[in-house]
């Protein structure tokens, strides 16, 4: 028998902590382990006491003014201290960037394998946690396992679906736990564009590439995209080159996965697509027939968006009156 | 005057990846490598301290290929001396292996005020050797830097997160890991390659740096790496003007129950 056993999930995004203990259940169920909820931060109670209903069985609670700061050290200290004192088997940390570096500086505390970024997570029939994530810039896609124990692994944010709530209980355990402060003295915060619609979250995207021309042509897009209720997005060399922008959507920016993407003057560079691809329904429109990016649409429209863009819009303001 | 060392991977160049194409295999054994793209930001970034400050920049990879013509592009961008970690046995290492190993070659180096690498690896993009480096010296980090500066024996760095961005300060020595946003790193010139071939480049094997062949196995195992199959539909939307186009495309998205409400 393994001296390690139970599976923990942990996230200073609360909603990620509960999407991970969806999956967590799953894979609790198949290795007939305990799921665990880390809720590791300030005046955090209740919130983490409504963790049970997402299907915890056991929610450990640190709660202290130091997690107030948002900084890696204390959560690292926390869990390297609970690591060591209960050893789980599997650990999965919401994979936002204060995750990963988390999960790295865990992995090497307690000298173990880490995985990043997993959007596919199973059990093998050696008991072993399979991960499976996107290499290469986006041209493979890894199967990776972790040799050594604890398992940790980092996961996306809306990778698995939010379990849906039920009536359970969980046991509580409120500790006290004794945490340094973080080494770094944070002098200025500042935060993301608040007004600005998280493009994440968006159900539609209307997206710009290399075939916009000029940055107002963006109207265009936009008022098909407000028409649709969605959002406008952009490539990498749209932000990067032309500087219009300073984010964009792919693999690199961000990833999106919005019940409709449609692609517009988009090429389709493999690092844009690794980052659309879980998106329901792809439309392109592009010039150039030989376009990678109509290998990877649903429909494939061959003309030039400055004709069908504003035909479309015309169209769906009739349809959807 | 401030010992900066620069972590560089010798990564493969992923514009450049084939796929065999009736396993779906991917071909990297003979894919070009090249400095990292975002190593190369740290390296810039390097550069211009020291050509601010003073002091020196050293170059340091660990690869189970001979990566010396990356260290020579790095010593031909500025850094002063080179070190390269050459063992057969980093064949299949992660980067708990690649940091263990940087962090003896470092060690081995000496002392150093700041460690920089960039935020990932074009190649496996796992982040994890700049902040597991960072725990094997027991020293500070601070990840996802776009703006550096340095006073004295304190660095103030510039990060950003997805929900906010940052401005912390950090005594030294600590490592940063950096974006592409910091700066665009330099092209070398002719002049600077000639220059930087009469520079020191060293080359290491884990037993110089007292490392056994059981430190170097990886923790984390790769089962497979194989193309992303992609299912799409791929109808073709036709017609002979474009609000015919559009009137067959609403119908199709129609029918797909994708317009919402």
């Amino acid at each position: 028998m393994s001296a390690f056993s139970g599976i923990w999930v942990f996230s200073e995004n609360m909603d990620l902590t509960v999407e991970m203990l969806g999956k967590g259940k799953e894979l609790a169920e198949k290795l007939q382990a305990e799921l665990s909820a880390l809720a590791l931060g300030y005046n955090i109670e209740e919130q983490a006491r409504d963790l049970a209903r997402y299907g915890a069985d056991k929610i450990y609670i640190v709660d202290s003014p130091i997690f107030k700061k948002l900084q890696v050290d204390p959560y690292l200290d926390a869990l390297t201290k609970l690591a060591n004192e209960h050893k789980p088997e599997i650990i999965l940390i919401g994979s936002t960037k204060r995750g990963k570096e988390l999960a790295a500086r865990l992995a090497a505390r307690l000298k173990t394998g880490m995985i990043p970024d997993a959007f596919k997570l199973e059990i093998d029939e050696e008991k072993r946690l399979i991960a499976t994530r996107i290499v290469y810039g986006g041209n493979g896609v890894a199967v990776e396992t972790c040799r050594t124990k604890p398992q940790i692994v980092t996961v996306p944010p809306r990778t698995f679906e939010k379990p849906k709530p039920s009536e359970r209980k969980a046991e509580v355990v409120r500790l006290d736990v004794k945490l340094e402060e973080p080494k770094m003295e944070v002098v200025e915060v500042k935060p993301v564009e608040a007004a600005k619609a998280r493009i994440e979250e968006a159900n539609i995207i209307v997206s710009g590439g290399r075939g916009i021309e000029k940055k107002e042509d963006f109207k265009m897009l936009e008022e098909l995209a407000n028409l649709l209720g969605g959002q406008v997005g952009n490539t990498r060399p749209l932000a990067e080159d032309r500087k219009w922008f300073s984010e964009w959507v792919g693999l690199s920016g961000k990833k999106v996965k919005p019940t409709l993407y449609i692609a517009c003057g988009i090429s389709g560079m493999i690092q844009h697509i690794a980052g659309i691809r879980d998106s329901k329904i792809i439309v392109a429109i592009n010039k150039d027939p030989e376009a990678p990016i109509f290998e990877v649409a649903d429909y494939i429209v061959v003309g030039d968006l400055y004709q069908i863009i504003p035909a479309l819009t015309e169209k769906l303001k009739q349809t959807l009156k | 005057m401030p010992t900066i060392i620069v972590c560089l991977k010798y990564a493969v160049d992923v514009t450049q990846i084939k796929v065999d194409p009736t396993t779906r295999k991917l071909i990297t054994a003979d894919a070009p490598r090249k400095i990292s793209d975002f190593d190369k930001n740290a390296l810039e970034e390097a550069i211009r301290i020291k050509e601010k400050f003073g002091g020196e920049v050293i170059a340091l990879t660990a690869s189970a290929e001979d990566a010396s013509s990356a260290l020579r592009e790095a010593l031909a961008m500025g850094a002063d001396r080179a070190f390269l970690i050459k063992d057969s046995s980093l064949q299949d290492s992660d980067s708990s292996v690649t940091s263990h190993v940087l962090a003896k070659a470092i060690r081995k180096v000496g002392s150093f005020d700041l460690i920089i690498c960039g935020e990932a690896s074009i190649d496996s993009y796992s982040a994890q050797v700049g902040p597991r480096l960072a725990e094997n010296l027991g020293i500070p980090v601070v990840t996802y830097v776009r703006k550096l500066s340095l006073e004295d024996n304190v660095l103030i760095a510039e990060r950003s997160l997805e929900d906010r961005s940052e401005v912390v300060k950090v005594k030294t020595p600590a490592l940063v890991t950096v974006t592409k946003e910091i700066n665009v790193p330099r092209v070398s010139t002719l002049m600077d390659v000639i220059k930087a071939s009469k520079k020191e480049l060293v080359t290491w094997s884990l037993s110089d740096l007292g490392v056994s062949s059981e430190e170097v196995g990886a923790a984390v195992e790769i089962l497979g790496v194989s193309a992303p199959r992609i299912e799409r539909k791929k109808v073709k939307i036709e017609g002979e003007t474009p609000e015919e186009i559009a009137e067959k495309l609403v119908k199709a998205l129609i029918q797909e129950g994708v317009l919402g409400g």
